[in-house]
């Protein structure tokens, strides 16, 4: 199988979709001529054009509801907010509006849309550019939220995300953009909904998402080193979430650690903690559930405490071998 | 007008202050001694300077994320502002904040801004907080032509002139919002012409003669300080660098840059003070030698600064 960058990988996605479905357009700042602030429109303007590859003033409410309208008219609106931190000036037309309006109208409007940015820390852009909080959308009912973290899982979710007939939040960490990993040359999709179990262990289940998929393997691969056996399960999306995978995991492993890109407060670890312990897996754990998640606080500029601000590969080295011990 | 020898002479330093601290911050980060990304205001030097100039010390500012100008205009110190974008304690923010977040409040600078338009509501309350504590301070709120499509900007527009707050919404208008073009993102040909809808005044300035903003911005401040309420005042400006750091300027030509840095705000204005006998090209030498070192003295200072401490993270989160 090819091995491609993440970044291209979701490119690839949102182009497939354009060709199969005149309705799918994508809309946003800088996203035309320019590629998107990161490249992930990249060419796509000069093969659809300005109509579908749509620039935008500097309006992400407008953005937001636009794509909102377009959708309960028949489009199909990619939506890209150049920083996830932005989602915050379009949070009333993704949570009053778009995400309310079927149950609102009776069931009888659909609002078809995905609406996509890059979170995360880890470049020096600071407080204003640097958090993640895929979290905070899926206490909408109404929304669903992704999160993909390999390039594979990005382009399956992008194609599923546009295909579904709800407004998707599509969070993408900036730092995965230059991952790579395999992606097949035949079409695919990655239904929302189902977690992946990105690595088989006996010992202990890591539950990480996005960015912490990547650091919880490395992980895996250090303890591997002193015989300790990792598991590595995925959500991939928290809404709708697959509790069904993680139970089964744990209920292998007997014990759990949860790493999250977001501040601890009040995060989706607690969710996921909660469905554990509530689960059929509480008889089986041998340890309490632990959680590693993001300081709360804004991200800080400089370097070294940026990087103190979220789980690094040696915290969850070391949170494993605590609870082992 | 009523500009003194002194003042002018000031702009002059001031605008040539923020060049040089730019042409260092871009070199400090090409030396991969400046973390993260930042924006450069070079070739809009007397946007800034010129409009801080008719402020009285009290007065208050808010800035963006091409802030640096803004803050040195607004008496910021060269040292501090080296030791926040190298992410030092002894930095504006404690290294917590860096380019996009700096801010001075004992000057008046209350913060450059990381979201496009964030400090226009900002502003506006800080006007408001003025009416109400009848304390005679004008505020200044700098946002770029991108920055006026965002909600916010109508809003607190609105706001301050209903109220008659003691505010005057300065856009820089640079001709680009990042890759597009104003007249890709703007129905009308100035920002200006929105403030008829405010009811109140707007008016397009030269931006890149520092005396011409100047005197409009006076104007406005001092309306604004005798209670008249807000004005709109555009100034027309260019910037001669990419967006951010990383910005290959796709969408602009060569030819339309080169054009501008002809049109350079300080060469121009030397060439004034020369020719109006306002000042000797020796003292004008005298002068950029003066900023040139200052500035090689604040990089020392931040380079020798300590980092901040890890056991500190926590801190300053909630009052
Ligand atoms: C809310 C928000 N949207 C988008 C951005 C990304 N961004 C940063 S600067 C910029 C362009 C701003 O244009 P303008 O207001 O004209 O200021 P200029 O950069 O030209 O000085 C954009 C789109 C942002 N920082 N905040
Ligand atoms: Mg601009």
């Amino acid at each position: 199988m090819p091995e491609k960058l993440y970044i291209d990988a979701l490119r690839e996605g949102l182009r497939e979709e354009m060709l199969r479905d005149e309705n799918v357009f994508i809309i946003g700042e800088d996203v035309g001529l320019y590629g998107g602030a990161f490249g992930v429109t990249k060419g796509l303007f000069q093969e659809f054009g300005e109509d579908r590859v749509k620039d935008t003033p500097i309006s992400e409410a407008a953005i937001a509801g636009a794509a909102v309208g377009a959708a309960l008219c028949g489009m199909r609106p990619v939506a890209e907010i150049m920083f996830f931190d932005f989602f915050t000036i379009a949070m009333d037309q993704l949570v009053n509006q778009g995400a309310k309006n079927r149950y609102m109208f009776g069931g009888k409007a659909k609002v078809p849309m995905v609406i996509r940015g890059p979170m995360g820390c880890g470049t020096g852009a600071a407080a204003q550019h640097s958090q993640s909080f895929p979290a905070v959308f899926a206490h909408f009912p109404g929304l669903k939220v992704v999160m993909p973290s390999t390039p594979y899982d990005v382009k399956g979710l992008i194609k599923a995300s546009i295909r579904d007939d709800n407004p998707v939040v599509f969070a993408e960490h900036k730092l995965l953009y230059r991952v790579k990993g395999e992606v097949p040359e035949e079409e695919y999709i990655v239904p929302l909904g189902k977690a992946d179990i990105k690595r088989k262990g006996k010992d202990i289940t890591i539950v990480a998402g996005s960015i912490m998929v990547i650091r919880a393997l490395e992980a895996a691969k250090q303890l591997e080193q002193e015989g300790i056996d990792v598991e590595v399960v995925d959500p991939r999306t928290l809404k709708p979430l697959d509790m069904g995978t993680i139970v089964d995991s744990v209920k292998k492993t007997g014990r759990v650690i949860i790493v999250e890109d977001d501040p601890m407060s009040f995060g989706w670890g607690a969710e996921v903690a909660a469905g554990i312990a509530s689960s059929s897996a509480f008889d089986y754990l041998d340890a309490p559930i632990k959680r590693l998640a993001g300081l709360d606080i804004p991200i800080p500029y400089n370097p070294n405490l940026e990087k103190h601000a979220v789980p690094q590969v040696e915290d969850i080295v070391k949170a494993i071998k605590d609870i082992l011990e | 007008m009523s500009l003194t020898r002194d003042k002018k002479l000031w702009m002059y330093r001031k605008m040539l202050e923020i060049r040089h601290f730019e042409l260092e911050v871009d070199r400090l980060f090409k030396a991969n001694m400046i973390w993260g990304t930042c924006h450069l205001s070079v070739g809009e030097e007397a946007s800034a300077v010129g409009s801080i100039a008719a402020l009285e010390d009290g007065d208050m500012i808010t800035s963006t994320h091409r802030g640096h100008g803004h803050c040195l205009a607004k008496g910021g110190e060269l040292p501090e502002m080296f030791a926040e974008l190298l992410g030092k304690e002894t930095g504006y923010c404690r290294g917590r904040g860096g380019s996009m977040h700096i801010a001075d409040l004992e000057k008046g600078n209350l913060g450059a801004n990381g979201i496009v338009g964030g400090g226009i509501p900002i502003a506006t309350g800080a006007a408001l907080a003025s009416k109400m504590k009848k304390d005679g301070k004008v505020t200044l709120c700098f946002f770029g032509d991108g920055a006026a499509n965002q909600g916010c900007f109508h809003e607190a527009v609105n706001l301050a002139a209903v109220n008659k707050l003691p505010i005057v919404y300065i856009c820089e208008n640079n001709l680009y919002g990042m890759s597009v073009p104003f007249r890709k993102a703007s129905s009308v040909e100035n920002i200006a012409d929105r403030a008829a809808a405010y009811s109140m005044p707007g008016r397009v300035v030269d931006g890149n003669d520092v005396e011409a903003v100047y005197e409009a911005v006076k104007e406005a401040v001092d309306r604004a300080r005798r209670g008249e309420g807000p004005s709109l005042i555009e100034n027309k400006t260019y910037r001669w660098l990419g967006h951010s750091k990383s910005d290959a300027n796709v969408y602009r030509t060569k030819e339309e840059i080169e054009e501008w840095k002809q049109r350079c705000p300080i060469k121009r204005y030397r060439q004034k003070l020369i020719n109006d006998g306002a000042a000797s090209e020796q003292e004008l030498d005298r002068i950029e030698k003066e900023v040139e070192q200052a500035i090689q003295e604040a990089i020392e200072y931040a380079k020798n600064s300590p980092e901040p401490r890890v056991e500190d993270i926590m801190d300053g989160v909630y009052a």
